[in-house]
């Protein structure tokens, strides 16, 4: 077969396209369908990576359920429902974010971006409080765990409110196994906060300049993505953490 | 009106835009309220003692706080079939990973046969 | 009929097309902050075939100790360290990117008639995350490596040794986004960025595969990637999750573990399949048989594989129940991997076969991965598995679907698209030699192993009863016949590229988009967008395509 055939540089059909279309796409409904499904399946892979400590979690709690009720009784309800209220609304604001790039409306769009980024350091302050305690009352796993609050309940505040007794050695120590998943799991998912506070930021400042209010959505969009997983991840940790038993 | 399809092609095989449907404020302000409720009644619920449905409450209320979410907020209800179908999978496989594994441990309690 | 399929220009006047990718821009930078598909496709074909050969050199250092049934050449803690590196560096840094990242990020785009994938900074990206973690596995050798074995067992790593669990564990960890970004921009280009008319039925099988393995690679990686942080967080402060000490359950890391590495399995296989599925076409001049259910097999591949990963586990201490159920799915598991042989099988029969090296090594992969995955059955079925486990039998097996079906995959896929990638053909005789040479190395490497496995040689051993010593004699000949195997395709290879005939655009007269350019490619691929209206694997297509051309020159 012969490949001598000379092929004559046929002068594409140079279609207009937005300065934000990347050349590899047909047309800009495609680059924004596809980047889309891509931020969807990174989502995927966010499930996945959060479900094995939720599979550790139930596992242990099942296996040690009055050392998970004594543990959460240690943490604030007011202060983490208090988290969770911000969460939802900076949820809400962010939707509301991506409604204003999609009408085009600059001021409210860096409203609610800004409003968003301060729930969310809100929500960071907090947890802040939350784990200055956790770090004074010595219950951080691994450094210089204390039973104390468990052995003697009456010692200790928190549990006394929560009208704890009491509790054998051993289902104290497995109290440090509740602290480790709290720890693990409201860590890895501040971590998540504090990128998506950075990328915000960032998005402030561009969308001051106009950038994702010229048709170009897919940013503001599928950074809303992004935050809302995180709040649902909050949404489950909130009851499984937080919320194990409250009732004598 | 073009039918959302799986391979985002028409007739003549040229790629097909998903329309873009703007949710409306109205909405995320619903949904929001109807959040901020199910947190109360979540806070509220843990206070009484309802034995094993505890859990099964406080996950339900999770569950469907988490799919207002999904629904409106992510806009997953006015999006493509693909979009749908991906959401499942990741469920879905989430669910094989903690059900599998918790079956196991569950399962150790019941001896040997 | 002609014993061999081949079609070259008139070498006299045939030429390298002047404007391809690789003349497009030049310079280092143009290939480092590369986003052209192909481009990076050649970076990862460099950075995985290094680590190939430092895999392979730790692989001979095992076969060298093993000619003797005491420990005599290294500690055995040092073998433990070279069997544990050879296993991570094969495993993570050649066997998961070999097929999809190199020769699935080259013809991916071209054969669905895109212009690039998705998202090319990502492609870049996954490519700097490879080598970032492949420079952390070196250091990590030369810190003085690991030895829990590939596995990382908890609570071997988590507390009874002193190695490098830390950094390797982060090289993975690493290297294991590289794998989730090169699945994830495959699956958005392959339901995004197809031409128009070609719909999911007329891609190739290649395509197909990739998908599966994709959707695994998207799914599994990421909770590997959570139970190395767990094993590091065990480590380091000792949050006790996999301490029975302090309540928590090693067997947690295991299925954790487990879960990604079953599916990783088939992330290595599919595209393997990928690649037989058109060697087996190409070389018997006929369509693949049953196109539906091979590429519906790949996909029930992909989710069955997310349902038996405890089979690992089977005398770890899962429960009785857990061992009942995961051992009936794993039987089911076998059976659409068993349809893709019999479809190739199928394809065979009344085709036109010649025997050029990508067919040699495809032929070797339907003989070696049969009884490799026949052999899987065994294992699956909890009962032998009881006896085998831990023995020279998983090796065995293992290797055979990796090595005997996996690498010969990738080496027939390397030979078959070599005259596409650089408009070169690669030598016909020698590489035909290799791939002989490889495949008699190979069996005498690793049949005895099965032989040993029951016979009762545990694995991760460096010492053994000298009853054993001649069937490892026998491994170890075969492993230094196997590595000139390898050797040899390197060297002729690069030969090649300057010394090898001009391909021209379709040497095999092969269907596919990709066969239908200029090789090597342009950079965009394609001058315009092409509109797919035929089947795939359309050999009277082809065959009119030539008639057109004839009628048209001259």
């Amino acid at each position: 077969m012969s490949d001598s055939r000379v092929i004559a540089p046929v002068e594409a059909a140079h279609h207009e396209h937005p300065p934000y279309q990347r050349h590899h796409f047909e047309t800009y409904a495609q680059q924004e369908d596809a980047t889309n499904f891509a931020m969807w399946l990174f989502l995927l892979t966010e499930i996945m990576f959060f479900g094995g400590l939720f599979t550790a979690y139930l596992i242990y709690r099942n296996w040690y359920y009055p050392a998970f009720v004594a543990g959460s009784h240690q943490l604030s309800i007011p202060l983490g429902g208090l988290n969770t209220l911000l969460l939802i609304t900076s949820s809400f604001t962010m939707a509301m974010g991506v409604w204003c790039a999609e009408t085009k409306k600059q001021g409210g769009l860096v409203l609610c971006l800004i409003l968003t980024f301060i729930l969310g350091l809100g929500f960071l302050g907090i947890k802040t409080i939350e784990y200055g305690e956790k770090i004074e009352k010595h219950h951080v796993p691994g450094f210089h765990y204390s039973l104390q609050s468990f052995l003697d309940p009456d010692s200790d505040e928190a549990a006394k409110a929560a009208g704890d007794k009491p509790m054998a050695l051993d289902m104290a120590r497995h109290t440090e196994v509740y602290f480790s998943l709290y720890f693990a799991m409201t860590g890895m998912h501040a971590v998540h906060m504090i990128i998506g506070i950075a990328i915000l930021a960032f998005m402030i400042f561009r969308a001051r300049a106009g950038a994702y209010t010229t048709g170009h959505v897919t940013f503001v969009e599928n950074f809303g993505l992004y935050w809302h997983f995180v709040d649902i991840v909050w949404i489950f940790l909130f009851p499984l953490l937080y919320l194990i038993s409250r009732h004598q | 009106m073009s039918q959302p399809n799986l391979n985002d092609q028409d007739g003549q095989g040229h790629h097909v835009a998903h329309e873009h449907h703007i949710v409306s404020p109205k909405i995320y302000l619903v949904i929001l309220l109807a959040l901020l409720v199910g947190t109360a009644l979540t806070v509220w619920a843990s206070y009484i003692d309802l034995g094993i449905l505890n859990p099964i409450l406080a996950l339900a209320i999770a569950c469907t706080k988490a799919t207002l979410v999904v629904l409106f907020f992510m806009h997953v209800k006015y999006a493509t079939k693909l979009t749908k179908l991906t959401v499942g999978a990741g469920v879905f496989t989430f669910l094989i990973l903690v059900g599998m594994t918790l079956a196991d441990y569950f399962s150790r309690a019941w001896g040997r046969w | 009929m002609s014993d061999t399929i081949v079609s070259l220009p008139d070498q006299s006047t045939a030429r390298i097309p002047k404007v391809n990718f690789m003349s497009k821009e030049n310079g280092l930078l143009s290939w480092l902050l590369t986003g052209d598909h192909k481009r990076i496709a050649i970076l990862y074909l460099i950075s995985i075939t290094f680590f190939f050969f430092i895999g392979g050199a730790l692989a001979g250092l095992i076969r060298l100790e093993l000619l003797t049934p005491q420990s005599d050449l290294m500690a055995t803690d040092t073998y433990n360290k070279v069997f544990t590196m050879h296993g991570i560096v094969m495993i993570f840094l050649f066997l998961v990117p070999s097929v999809p990242a190199t020769l699935g990020n080259f013809f991916i785009p071209m054969m669905i008639g895109a212009k690039d994938l998705a998202l090319p900074k990502i492609n870049l990206l996954s490519w700097y995350l490879y080598v970032g973690g492949g420079i952390l596995v070196l250091y990590t050798m030369m810190t003085g490596g690991v030895d829990t074995g590939w596995t990382f067992t908890t609570p071997l790593s988590t507390h009874y040794v002193n190695t490098n669990v830390l950094s390797t564990g982060l090289a993975v960890f690493i290297a294991g986004f590289s794998s989730i970004f090169t699945g994830l921009n495959f699956i958005v280009t392959i339901h995004k960025m197809r031409a128009p008319g070609m719909t999911w039925f007329r891609m190739p099988l290649f395509v197909w595969a990739h998908y599966a393995a994709s959707i695994l690679m998207v799914l599994g990686t990421p909770v590997l990637a959570i139970a190395i942080v767990l094993v590091a967080l065990e480590r380091t402060i000792g949050i006790g999750v996999f301490d029975p000490t302090k309540g928590g359950d090693p067997l947690l890391f295991q299925h954790l573990f487990w879960f990604y590495s079953h599916p990783a399995v088939y992330i290595m296989i599919l595209p393997g399949m990928g690649v037989i599925s058109e060697t087996i076409s190409t070389f018997s001049r006929k369509r693949v048989f049953g196109y539906t259910a091979v590429a519906f097999s790949s996909v029930a591949i992909a989710v069955f594989g997310f349902f038996v990963w405890a089979h690992h586990m089977f005398i770890m201490g899962i429960s009785n129940y857990s061992m009942l159920v995961f051992s009936l799915l794993t039987m089911l598991v076998a059976v659409p991997s068993a349809i893709k042989i019999f479809n190739w099988a199928f394809t065979l029969y009344k085709g036109s076969i010649t025997f050029e090296t990508p067919m040699l090594y495809t032929f070797g992969f339907m003989g070696l991965f049969t009884i490799g995955g026949l052999t899987g059955v065994f294992l699956g079925s909890s009962g032998t598995d009881i006896h085998l486990t831990e023995t020279y039998f998983i090796v065995a097996h293992f290797h055979f679907v990796m090595v005997g079906g996996m690498l010969m995959a990738f080496l027939a896929g390397i030979h078959f698209w070599w005259p596409k990638m650089t408009g070169r053909m690669y030598p016909e005789k020698i590489s035909q030699l290799a791939a002989v040479v490889t495949f008699i190395g190979f069996n005498l490497t690793f049949f005895p192993q099965f032989i040993l496995g029951t016979l009762g040689m545990p694995r991760r051993y460096a010492s053994y009863p000298p009853e054993f010593q001649i069937l490892n004699v026998f491994s170890t000949a075969g492993a230094t016949i196997l590595g000139v195997g390898y050797l040899l395709p390197v060297l002729y290879l690069v030969w090649s590229l300057k010394y090898g005939e001009i391909a021209g655009n379709n040497p095999w007269q092969a269907t596919g988009l990709e066969w239908q350019t200029q090789s090597p490619p342009l950079t965009e691929n394609f001058a315009e967008i092409p509109i797919m209206d035929h089947e795939a694997y359309d050999y009277e297509w082809l065959e009119a395509q030539k008639e057109k051309e004839v009628a048209s020159v001259g």
